[in-house]
């Protein structure tokens, strides 16, 4: 029974961080019907920064604070220079770039980090009142982050003029015109807050998974299943369902499948979601009448 | 002085279907003026044309500035407020939210909130209904709030399409009733599109009737009232 509730707890733990990265797809999801692929490709890059300026004597909340609002910026400008070129092309044309993006931030994190293994600073000390019985102190102050990011943005599109807009932006496009909202731009606030959700993402799991350019691969992999399985319109579906394939994917390994088959949990999880229930648990179900 | 709003020589195309063959109108400040027509005139693309919704030639000028070229957000900037076919609200947002979105270009907050209060005053239903989804709101009353919305902005003209379109005779004439008092208090000019001739020739002080695409013609309503082919075919008696 310990066994099995640690287990639980561990899945709750990774869960976060896969809940994290679906709010990022979500973010872009919900303003452009489309799934970012280079959003792991851009947390790791993302991550390496705050490396990098750990490495420079910064402080870890400092350097956390400004990867925080580089990745921003960063997220805004490939939207504002690059995406906006595709604003009007085809599905498969956006698919390219971002396996184009995929490519270029996993390139650049290698010849700029190179490519050895990294360890990454936990900025939650070991022994202190985060620890408890379940939890490492880690796993908790990641929970905590990750809960108040959400808060962030709850706040943030229910309370602000700004959050309004870009909920009005994505709802209705020409509408939101009509009343003098500049889309594209809301497009571009979209791909700055998915680039910083990310980020802190990469930040909390990079201690546990260790830094190297392909660090996100997977795990974008266990946010992909998340966010289809939540419903991917929906932002706390978002972050239930990477709670729901934490635990999952970590029961099936201790117990069924073995740790070896993990990630075929995620991808059983994709196939199985758009097939059987393309909405997710918690996501809007679009019916057109034709 | 120049007029409010001077069209000329106004052509729109969807693709390769060009819609508007170079209409030209005029609307003074303070002024309603009516655009009349059957399906198909281009009365819609017109508005739209007005408002940069749509592939435009030729000229509108607002207040002497140039619209054609712009974005459709930086027309609404100047002043310009649409009440599109189908009515532009938010369904899924509340009342109050849409409400809050029709003035977001506006940086005077407390005068904001003045005429949200302004808003519930005129139509109390929406006040009744401000914590609720727009799109569960009644045909009547999506169209007071459309109306609001465009208000918030409190534009200098305001384009109207079709505000009587499925809507109940009696709430017809009162939504008919408040866009006069809108436009002899507030100073509202307003451009409108309407199927109803009589409502539309009653409420203008000017009207241009549209046929495929080109102005067919123009004067007064009560000129317009009086010409027997109006009369014939537009208003059936």
């Amino acid at each position: 029974m310990e066994g099995f509730v640690h287990q639980v707890f561990a899945g709750l733990a990774n869960g976060c961080i896969y809940g994290s990265v679906a709010l990022a797809l979500v973010m872009i999801y919900q303003a452009t019907h489309h799934l970012n692929f280079a959003q792991g490709e851009m947390a790791t890059f993302s991550t390496f920064i705050a490396w990098a300026l750990v490495q420079q004597g910064w402080p870890y909340w400092g350097a956390f604070a400004a990867t925080v609002a580089v990745s921003f910026a960063a997220g805004l400008l490939i939207q504002r220079l690059l995406l906006r070129q595709f604003e009007r092309a085809p599905v498969l044309t956006n698919v390219n770039v971002f396996i184009g993006l995929l490519l270029i931030f996993n390139a650049l994190s290698g010849w700029l980090f190179d490519h050895t293994v990294k360890s990454f600073p936990s900025p939650f000390a070991q022994e202190s009142v985060l620890k408890t019985r379940w939890f490492t102190a880690h796993e908790m102050g990641s929970f905590l982050v990750m809960l108040a990011v959400l808060l962030a943005l709850y706040v943030f599109f229910r309370f602000t003029s700004l959050g309004l807009a870009m909920r009005a932006a994505a709802l209705n496009p020409e509408s939101a015109r009509l009343v003098g909202i500049r889309v594209s731009w809301m497009l571009a606030v979209g791909w700055g807050l998915a680039a910083a959700i990310g980020a802190v993402a990469g930040m909390m799991v990079a201690p546990v998974v260790f830094l190297d350019p392909n660090m996100m691969a997977g795990i974008l992999l266990y946010g992909f299943a998340a966010a289809l399985l939540g419903g991917v319109d929906n932002p706390f579906g978002a972050v239930a369902g990477g709670l729901i394939v934490g635990v999952l994917e970590n029961l099936l390994g201790a117990y069924v499948i073995g740790t070896e088959l993990k990630l075929t949990v995620a991808l059983v999880l994709i196939v199985g979601t758009l097939t059987l229930m393309p909405a997710g648990l918690f996501g809007k179900r679009v019916v057109t009448r034709v | 002085m120049p007029s409010l709003l001077a069209v000329d020589g106004l052509t729109a195309a969807y693709g390769a279907t060009q819609v508007l063959h170079g209409i030209a109108f005029a609307l003074e400040a303070g002024q309603i003026t009516a655009v009349l027509g059957a399906n198909g005139a281009g009365k819609t693309t017109t508005l739209r044309a007005v408002c940069q919704m749509v592939r435009t030639g030729g000229s509108v000028r607002f207040e002497g500035r140039e619209l054609v070229g712009s974005a459709t957000e930086n027309v609404v900037r100047l002043g310009v407020a649409h009440v599109p076919d189908g009515r532009g609200t938010f369904g899924a947002l509340s009342v109050e939210e849409n409400l809050r979105l029709g003035a977001y270009v506006r940086r005077d907050r407390p005068r904001v909130a003045e005429d949200i209060e302004r808003m519930y005053t005129r139509f109390p239903r929406l006040k009744e209904r401000r914590h609720q989804q727009a799109g569960t709101l009644s045909g009547g009353e999506q169209q007071m709030l459309a109306i609001s919305r465009a208000l918030m902005l409190r534009p200098k003209l305001l384009l109207l399409d079709e505000p009587s379109f499925g809507l109940a005779p009696k709430i017809v004439a009162e939504i008919f009733h408040i866009l006069a008092t809108i436009n002899s208090e507030d100073g509202v000019s307003m451009l409108l599109v309407e199927q109803n001739a009589h409502l539309a020739l009653g409420l203008a002080q000017q009207a241009y009737l549209l046929e495929t695409g080109r102005v067919a013609l123009a004067g007064t309503s009560a000129a317009l009232l009086a010409d027997e082919s109006v009369r014939r075919v537009y208003l059936g008696y």
